[in-house]
């Protein structure tokens, strides 16, 4: 998606990021003690969300491909947590983790050798297809997967026990629960910051821009495309299996294509264009969505609106708009 | 002298169109050679099937030495041939440096390196800068590829090229759509650089002056077919070629 | 031998139904490269239009009379098409194709509520209409005879488009705008005036599979969403942009469901998706494409 305008890579940063990143960070941190529980679980939904969202641009923004289909990895990565919980009773949150992790790394590389020989809608469309095989053994096998009831997802341990054991569910979800859930999304968007501003990041960005001159600069585009694929997968899972124990229960609408539709409007509602657009973006449709929820049965229509308007009037969502506004404030054309 | 590239018997078809048709082409060590021809007389086809942008229907490809027809684009990379494309093909959202910077890395082999930020690779860098510098856009090095001038993106593209420090180098109509001073411009630079690092290199062009002034051996092409090959003067006196010239000399 | 001419038939009632939902988005993207991913709500408007217009109609109405509520809701939709393609696509045609993507996501969601906000949240049906034309001996056994009305309406649908695009003069305009797009405005088609029509043509063909089903099947929220995705198997089948590839896929989807409702019905679903990937593993344009990819 290369139609707006080009702007320089590298503009001048004259307030430092460091100047904005640490009051947040100390925000994040003293949140379960100055807000009500209801406010920091739903926080906690957030930056599960931002996870994915994150994991989603790494293809979009990054790599240049739109997938409709990442509700896969994410429900992937909640249906581990409710397996393990299910069929081998572990109730410890890293043993979660790793599986939703691999769940993740297994699935996009499977779906990804067929995928990643297309661009652009066709990608979509083939991703968001495959992506509904998973949902649909969700729902029909129901005496594996529970149905439309789906799997219940016990309240886990966290670090083995280290951080407490969960008595009071509410107030474990709302203190330890958030901390850990904090601490698991610093180290994915480390992780995918890191990887975007590697040398293979650049590859990535290579291929975004011009996939031919990518190829005849030595570049394997369809592999790397592929690694892209894999490692976006991977990173949504573990969004899904920190979802699930916030929302109790694996359901196959973690695993429906509209959910990844919401998935790509909260990367859109950020700014694709901008590492940091997917988080806000997360964060902003997680309280927008719970707000319009609340406040009518009509809530996809407000959804849809704002999306709509979004497309039409503001492509390049909140980060793209912020920094318009603080070009010009700084008097910059 | 060496020959670094041997092409025989190249034979491409589209459907009826028979692009290039039974070409034998040869370059060199250490020679820039042009490639001439009115337009759909199949020379950036040539250029397509010996970078390996297409697969000859016929025919062979050795380049130093080693049979190529049938290795892929990033393995005639890492053999030794880079190009350039006549449509300006750059990476307009990234900038000038990172351009550059990128081919370094492929050549030297780091972009599968997901955990090292791209910015601390200091030599790369340097070598990056460094290849800007023969190129004249040192001081660009900070904008968006496709915020530059035509001419400065021309040689962008060749650059990237040249980055990959290869042993042929193709350029498909390297001063196409700019003005007649910065054509000079941009071939002293190009014959510069090429000559100066001991390339050989295979350009594609319509400017019979620039052929004169720059190459060593000029091909002419005409409906897939090599009609002569061999030094320009004497190419030119050839009554085949003078025709076909003076029908294209009103462009 | 019963069941198997009920199987068959029933394949064909589906064959139908898929054939004109993935037939209005191939046209669609056939002339206009826009994958509308708000097309199967479309087809869900169709239904509840249908299903409220038949439960409305005065009780005693003869029910062959009901039939002409159809091109009534078809129509509907069309015009809703025509309302959607100049206000909202018409901007992206400029922009990145995954915009529209997003944007028909966008009306998507709308639709979805807009429809519940006309209609309300409970399911409507029609099936008075569809007892009312009561059972019909085919072969030995009793079949429903409004489903064999849907495998007419399915069929004389595909000849009718096949004569509109292959034998008006719009239909050459049609095709010679889908394949080069700026020869024809330099012929001097008006080319946005067909991309509006097209655009209503593929929502009124939306609009008229969910109101001919609707008696079989009831209109339900949700059911629009459920479709699209089959719509898109039937697409990547047939070939995107081809007319008989999407009625060839919609065959082979009805008769793979079919078979697999029989044999295995929990892995329905999942082989029809899986078939798509292989189709596209193999042959990626689709088994009938023309449409330059």
């Amino acid at each position: 998606m290369n139609d707006t305008a080009v702007t320089a890579a590298r503009p001048a940063k004259p307030v430092p990021a460091g100047a904005y990143l640490a009051p947040l960070a100390v925000l994040l941190l003293i949140i379960p003690y100055v807000a009500p529980a209801y406010q920091t679980i739903l926080l906690s939904y957030g930056l599960a969300f931002a996870i994915a969202a994150l994991a989603l641009n790494l293809l979009l923004g990054y790599t240049g491909l739109l997938s409709f289909g990442h509700a896969a990895f994410f429900g992937a990565g909640a249906y581990a947590a409710g397996f393990m919980g299910k069929y081998w009773n572990i109730g410890s949150m890293e043993v979660f983790l790793a599986a939703g992790a691999l769940s993740g790394v297994v699935i996009a590389a499977l779906f990804g050798i067929v995928c990643v020989r297309y661009t652009k809608i066709f990608f979509s469309i083939l991703v968001l297809a495959l992506s509904q095989v998973l949902w649909s053994l969700a729902f029909k096998l129901f005496w594996v997967t529970g149905g439309t009831d789906g799997l219940r997802v016990p309240t886990p341990t966290l670090l083995g026990g280290l951080l407490g054991t969960p008595a009071d569910k509410v107030a474990f979800l709302s203190h330890q629960y958030y901390y850990y859930t904090l601490g698991v999304f610093a180290i994915c968007a480390g992780l995918m910051w890191l990887i975007l501003h590697s040398p293979f990041g650049q590859a990535l960005q290579a291929i975004r821009d011009n996939e031919v001159r990518a190829e005849f600069i030595g570049i394997r585009v369809r592999r790397y495309r592929w690694i892209a694929f894999v490692l976006s997968g991977m990173f949504a899972a573990v969004a899904g299996t920190l979802w699930a124990p916030l929302n109790g229960l694996a359901t196959p609408e973690a695993l429906y294509w509209p959910f990844s539709g919401e998935i790509v409007f909260m990367a859109v509602l950020g700014g694709f264009r901008t590492f940091s657009g997917p988080i806000i973006g997360a964060v902003v449709f997680n309280y927008l969505k719970a707000y319009a929820v609340g406040r009518t049965e009509y809530w996809q229509l407000l959804l849809g609106v704002v999306l709509v308007i979004l497309v039409m009037a503001m492509p390049e969502g909140i980060m793209g708009a912020l920094g318009r506004i603080g070009r010009r404030v700084r008097g910059e054309s | 002298m060496a020959q670094l590239l041997a092409a025989q018997g190249l034979r491409k078809s589209f459907g009826d169109n028979h692009a290039v048709d039974g070409v034998d082409f040869f370059v060199e060590q250490d020679r820039l050679v042009a490639i001439v021809g009115s337009n759909g007389a199949g020379k950036t086809t040539l250029v397509n099937l010996i970078t390996g942008l297409l697969a000859p229907d016929e025919g062979t490809i050795v380049f130093a030495g080693r049979d190529v027809t049938t290795l892929p684009v990033f393995g005639r990379i890492k053999a030794g041939i880079a190009r350039s494309f006549q449509l300006v093909n750059l990476f307009d959202l990234m900038t000038v440096l990172d351009n550059v910077r990128l081919a370094v890395f492929t050549r030297e082999n780091k972009t599968h390196q997901a955990l090292r930020l791209a910015d601390r690779d200091r030599e790369s860098e340097d070598e990056a800068r460094g290849v800007l510098a023969d190129f004249g856009l040192g001081d660009k090095w900070n904008v968006a590829a496709g915020g530059l001038a035509q001419g400065e993106r021309k040689l962008l593209d060749v650059a990237l090229a040249y980055a990959l420090r290869p042993k042929l180098i193709l350029l498909d109509e390297p001063t196409s759509g700019v003005g007649t001073r910065e054509k000079s411009q941009i071939m002293d630079r190009i014959e510069s650089v090429v000559r100066s690092r001991g390339l050989s290199a295979v350009i594609v062009e319509h400017d019979m002056d620039i052929v004169f002034k720059y190459s060593d051996t000029m091909v002419m092409m005409h409906e897939g077919r090599v009609l002569a090959a061999g030094a320009p003067e004497e190419v030119v006196r050839d009554e085949r070629v003078a025709a076909m010239l003076g029908r294209t000399a009103a462009r | 031998m019963a069941t198997l001419v009920v199987q068959a038939l029933n394949t064909a009632v589906y064959t139908a139904v898929l054939f004109l939902i993935a037939g209005g988005l191939s046209l669609v993207y056939g002339v206009m490269r826009v994958v509308n991913l708000a097309h199967g709500n479309l087809y869900m408007l169709g239904a509840f239009v249908m299903a409220w217009a038949v439960g409305g109609a005065a009780t005693g109405v003869v029910p062959p009379l009901l039939l002409l509520l159809l091109p009534v809701a078809g129509v509907t939709v069309g015009l809703v098409g025509a309302v959607i393609e100049p206000t909202l696509l018409r901007p992206l045609y400029n922009r990145a194709e995954e915009y529209q993507l997003l944007l028909t996501f966008g009306l998507l969601l709308i639709l979805e509520d807009a429809i519940k906000f006309v209609f309300g949240p409970t399911p409507l049906s029609a099936s008075t209409l569809w007892s009312a034309f009561g059972p019909i001996s085919v072969l030995g056994s009793d079949y429903p005879a409004y489903n064999l009305l849907v495998i007419t309406v399915g069929g004389v649908s595909a000849v009718l488009l096949w004569a509109f695009v292959y034998r008006t003069r719009f239909g050459v305009m049609l095709r010679a705008t889908s394949q080069n797009r700026k020869m024809a405005v330099s012929l001097g088609i008006n080319v946005r005036a067909l991309y509006v029509l097209a655009f209503s043509i593929g929502c009124l063909m939306a609009g008229i599979a969910g109101a001919v089903i609707v008696p079989v099947q009831g209109a339900v929220l949700g059911m629009g969403v459920d479709a699209l995705v089959l719509s898109f198997v039937v697409v990547v089948i047939g070939g995107l942009g081809s007319l008989e590839g999407a009625l060839a896929g919609a065959f082979i989807v009805a008769v793979v469901r079919t078979l697999a409702i029989t044999f295995f019905p929990e892995l329905e679903l999942a082989v029809l998706y899986l078939m798509a990937a292989a189709v596209l593993v193999t042959r990626p344009a689709g088994l009938f494409s023309r449409s330059s990819s």
